[in-house]
């Protein structure tokens, strides 16, 4: 069974929502869609207060060349443009819409039949997906569209579409296998046309053997896409680490997939392709998994883009009395929020409670070495010595010590037997080392 | 409802913690501590007992009056040092020494750097070697294996058969000549033979570390490494003069050499922490205690090589470290 190399860990899998069907999430009274909702340059809003606006109707124009078009995810009436307090803590500017009926912008096809042949140009396949607002939807939000332009100089040899949900709790993409299985096949040969590639692979970890089977037999009907699974290990949704675990190339340091010939797109996305390419359909929806073991009714919904955290807690039987922590996003990457008014955006994957008891970090006792940090790191990194380094505003031995490469997955802090907040300082050294390094450009 | 908690991620812990750790570590100790009590009887169970008793008693003492801080005493990692310790001595020395060893073991070794993790050197070796240059006499008189003795320090004495060895081969014997008074293999193995407390049964040791290495609370670098650098230079030596130098499965099941490299150089604070770096500072004690054991004045050097190869975990910590993603890029 195929994995990946270096570290890794296997956090108990608690998937309560797997066998649940997608259903569909009532319509909000309000949504707030905010104008970053993707890396990189926030759209510029082209409503303003009181205009009426359809659904799927364009309100945000992402201008620069990393950016993404913002849509309407009701239609209504637009209240106001104002902060709200988004899934970091942060508050994030907001286009308000009151939401009144759910009358569609014209143009968009609602009809649910497969569209299978796609006759438009690599370029206009890249168009359709600028003009509809795709970013990566596993949770890293880069607009898709920049993804399919290959850079001149490099040569795409896979698309490598992940499937892998290496996150606990989260189902989300699970579900998606199962019931859209057939769009995202059409939607990964769309990827296929617009990078020149002829090869495609579907990672999946094989606790989930139900999409591995449905997805392989899908596979047989489509030229140069193959379904590998994958033995279960986190953080294997990890670009690196899934190109590692799928044809062994490893992605140098500091480097994009493309460097060794690849391009990783999450299965929704390609869902979320197809929808745009074949049915002009911008990406206003997306699957929300609600779960948690203390939650009544773990739950796979599908919630418009704004819809406030508290209507998808309503939809899984209200928020348990010992709630002590609800974190958006995976277990492992998530983050806890302070406000459930804060609205589901492009990137939420899932909404996870966690009781009273499984709330509080472990106590913080001494480090005492014992190593199984940087035995789990999956770069091979030590992350007991850039804590230290860290919090000692040792910031060049940090950048040595090759800070960067860390991509916040959260093993070390998962594994550390002493409790020790490893990661949080961690994240410091990299914001001072990312100030160096920048500092040094000026 | 109750105010929710934010935190970073991650959100989810392994069911993991210090004290889980370190009693798994006292659980591997078991069987190694019986065959100690059976073949030492009763003076095992006190030095055992004293030793316990005393560091935690010290940790608390120095803790509560000295440190001020808080008090981890049933973390595990003092009842550790306590075993290790009467583990490493006669199991017939007077009970005041051991008190003695155990304060220089928990004061010195390890409440002097800030407690556990921080200590640069095996707390236990520090005790040990401290009694060993302060109480020659009592340290080196170790009681024949008795079971079920009730003496404690009247018990009948003899030498060890690391001691028979050096003795022998330092008076001009060969190995032939000295063989009759070494005992068999399989006493070796068990444990019938004279010794420190908790040193002489190789097989119950091995059991204790393969417990470990299921628990993932060690790796097999060190180990294996301590101790198949010990048998390739002991045999490497054998194999150009077996009557001056004796054969490698000898040194590997006498003296302290199976402790030494299951439990006491395998120590998470005093050892490496990357993988190669853990297999050069099991080779260098390999490599230490076979030329202790061949050509120094003490015929044993498993406790100075531990201690001296702690003294190079930084500088190996420094040099050594884990494989980089991406560093080698092999593409195909």
């Amino acid at each position: 069974m195929k994995t990946f190399k270096i570290g890794g860990v296997h956090p108990p899998e608690n998937k309560f929502s797997e066998k649940e069907p997608i259903q569909t999430l009532p319509l909000p009274k309000t949504v707030s869609i905010p104008l970053s909702q993707h890396l990189g340059v926030p759209a510029k809003p082209i409503v303003a207060k009181g205009d009426k606006v359809k659904t799927g109707q364009l309100i945000a124009k992402g201008e620069a060349f990393i950016s993404a078009n913002i849509h309407a995810s009701a239609s209504g009436k637009v209240a106001k443009i104002d902060a709200v307090m988004d899934a970091s803590g942060y508050r994030k500017t907001c286009i308000i819409i009151n939401v009144e009926e759910d009358e569609w912008e014209e143009g968009i096809d609602r009809d649910t039949s497969l569209i299978k042949d796609c006759s438009l140009s690599p370029k206009e396949i890249v168009d359709k997906v600028n003009e509809n607002g795709i970013v990566g939807m596993g949770g890293a939000t880069f607009p898709s569209h920049v993804k399919l332009m290959v850079p001149k100089g490099k040569k795409a040899e896979y698309l490598i579409i992940n499937g892998v949900e290496c996150e606990p709790y989260l189902t989300a993409d699970h579900r998606m296998m199962l019931e859209k299985g057939e769009e995202i096949m059409v939607g990964i040969t769309i990827q296929m046309k617009a990078l020149g590639v002829d090869k495609a692979i579907i990672g999946i970890e094989n606790n989930k053997p139900d999409a591995i089977k449905y997805m392989s037999s899908l596979a047989k009907d489509y030229k140069g896409i193959s379904v590998e699974g994958l033995e279960v290990k986190y953080p294997q949704g990890a670009e690196k680490q899934l190109i590692k675990a799928l044809i062994n190339r490893e992605v140098p340091s500091g480097k994009l997939p493309i460097e060794v010939g690849c391009v990783v797109h999450n299965v929704g996305t390609s869902f979320a392709v197809y929808e745009a390419v074949q049915k002009n359909k911008p990406l206003l929806e997306r699957v929300v998994t609600v779960t948690g073991g203390i939650l009544k009714k773990p739950a796979n919904f599908w919630v418009r883009i704004g819809t406030p955290v508290n209507d998808l807690l309503e939809g899984a039987g209200g928020l348990p009395d010992n709630t002590g922590k609800v974190v958006s996003g995976g277990p492992m990457m998530g983050k806890a929020l302070n406000d459930l008014n804060v609205p589901v955006t492009k990137g939420t994957s899932g909404i996870i409670i966690f009781s009273q008891q499984e709330a509080p970090r472990p106590p913080v006792q001494n480090c005492i070495r014992c190593a199984k940090c940087l035995t789990i790191c999956p770069m091979g990194l030590e992350p007991y010595l850039l804590a230290i380094l860290s919090d000692k505003k040792r910031v060049e031995e940090c950048e040595e010590e090759r800070i960067l490469d860390c991509m916040e997955c959260g093993s070390c802090l998962y594994i550390c037997p002493s409790g020790r907040p490893l990661l949080d300082q961690i994240r410091v050294g990299k914001n001072l080392t990312q100030q160096m390094i920048r500092s040094r450009s000026n | 409802m109750s105010l929710l908690t934010v935190s970073g991620s991650p959100h989810v812990h392994a069911d993991q913690s210090v004290s889980k750790i370190m009693y798994g570590v006292v659980f591997s100790l078991v069987p190694a501590m019986l065959v100690s009590f059976y073949f030492f009887g009763l003076a095992a169970i006190l030095v055992t007992l004293t030793a316990v008793v005393s560091c935690m008693a010290f940790e608390y003492l120095i803790q509560k009056y000295l440190i001020k801080g808080p008090l981890t005493i049933f973390d595990g990692s003092a009842i550790i040092t306590g075993i290790l310790l009467a583990f490493n001595v006669p199991a017939n020395l007077p009970l005041g020494i051991v008190v003695i060893g155990s304060a220089v073991a928990i004061g010195m070794g390890k409440m002097t750097f800030g407690g556990l993790g921080k200590n640069p050197f095996n707390p236990a070796l520090v005790g040990r070697v401290f009694l060993m240059i302060s109480f020659p006499v009592q340290m080196t008189t170790y009681p024949r294996p008795e079971p079920f003795s009730t003496a404690i320090t009247d018990a009948v004495t003899g030498p060890t058969p690391l001691t028979v060895l050096k003795d022998g081969i330092t008076r001009g014997e060969t190995i032939s000549d000295l063989v009759t008074r070494l005992p068999e293999y399989t006493s070796l193995m068990i444990g019938n033979i004279g010794g420190s407390a908790g040193e002489i049964s190789g097989i119950f040791l091995i059991l204790g570390g393969l417990y470990m290495l299921f628990r993932k609370i060690i790796s097999w670098h060190i180990p294996l490494a301590y101790l198949g650098s010990a048998a390739i230079f002991s045999g490497i030596f054998w194999l150009i003069n077996p009557e001056v130098y004796i054969d490698p499965l000898f040194h590997l099941f006498s003296g302290g050499l199976m402790l030494g490299a299951i439990y006491m150089a395998t120590d998470y604070a005093t050892s490496p922490m990357s993988p190669k770096g853990m297999l050069l500072f099991g080779v260098g004690c390999g490599f230490l205690t076979i030329i202790i054991r061949l050509f120094g004045a003490y015929p044993e050097g498993v406790a100075f090589s531990i201690l001296i190869m702690n003294a190079f975990v930084p500088l190996i910590n420094r040099g050594f470290k884990p494989k980089r993603f991406g560093e080698e890029v092999k593409n195909g």
